[in-house]
């Protein structure tokens, strides 16, 4: 059996909230923060995997159900990753 | 309950591993989908390498963007509460965020609709432009757009089948599967969000 998981709406606003102040943080930095182009690339990426982290763990479960959705869900994020960093950047 | 009860073959868990068959189908659906996105995302980025994105334009769009990006956001909260409602047995207000989230999808639709109008009468199209960027946007966010779409009337079948009292705290699979779906266009936009309008 699949694992159970609580599912509080509190718990769920808490996760909403993040995500709307992060998506505000990263409108806020590509719009006028004045950072160079590459601490400003690396900055977006991440918040937007931290953002997209947020909704796979919590809304999505992947926290508290069986580890296998986990993997299904990563094992082709990871190969895909892997193809578009390969062809974004093809070795010299 | 506020409703009659389950009937019991709804209840019947259909597995040949522990694991509900219909939950793997699904997530099994979802990793399929993320290598079509990555393939188009992976599309994207190099055509960014060899085309000039029109900043100009693409700019101009971000304040309704982000509007709708929180909206997207928001019917995920909506989705994830049906859920929570659904298995506290609150009928009422797993019918109410059910709607909410189709009206919410729908919205999302609606202004990318108008923003594809505004975009295409400032120049951003598809043909004659001087670089393919306008086809990578519009093929990536189409793309994103007609998964929104299929969410919505994923979701209306699941609101009807609520409005006749089919979940409860025992029977919420049919919301569980359609959140799924619907959190990954939601994550899906996260991405797209930032790599085509902050990036």
């Amino acid at each position: 059996m699949h694992a159970t998981h609580e599912s509080h709406p509190g718990k769920y606003i808490a996760v909403f909230v993040g995500l709307a102040l992060l998506t505000a943080i990263e409108v806020l930095m590509a719009t006028g923060a004045g950072l160079a182009a590459t601490p400003l690339i690396l900055i977006l990426i991440a918040l937007a995997a931290v953002k997209a982290g947020m909704v796979a763990l919590f809304f999505m479960h992947l926290r508290d159900d069986t580890k296998w959705f986990s993997l299904l869900f990563i094992y082709p994020l990871l190969l895909a990753s892997l193809l578009i960093f390969w062809v974004v950047f093809p070795a010299p | 309950m506020e409703h009659g009860t389950v009937p019991t073959h709804a209840l019947h868990l259909d597995t040949n591993t522990g694991i509900d068959n219909r939950k793997i189908g699904i997530w099994l659906f979802l990793a399929s989908e993320v290598m079509f996105f990555s393939a188009l995302i992976g599309a994207y980025l190099l055509t960014r390498a060899s085309a000039e994105k029109p900043h100009d334009i693409i700019s101009g769009a971000i304040p309704l963007i982000s509007l709708n990006t929180f909206i997207l956001i928001g019917s995920s909260l909506t989705m994830a509460l049906s859920l929570a409602f659904a298995r506290r047995d609150n009928q009422t207000r797993m019918k109410i965020a059910l709607l909410l989230t189709i009206v919410l999808g729908s919205t999302f639709l609606f202004f990318q609709a108008n923003e594809y109008n505004n975009l295409f009468h400032e120049g951003l199209t598809m043909s004659g432009n001087p670089h393919i960027f306008g086809s990578m946007f519009y093929l990536l966010t189409g793309f994103h757009g007609l998964h929104v779409l299929a969410g919505v009337v994923w979701n209306l079948v699941v609101w009807l089948k609520a409005l006749r009292g089919g979940f409860g705290p025992e029977n919420h699979a049919g919301i569980e599967y359609a959140g799924l779906y619907w959190h990954f266009v939601d994550l899906v936009w996260i991405i797209l969000f930032t790599i085509i309008y902050l990036l």
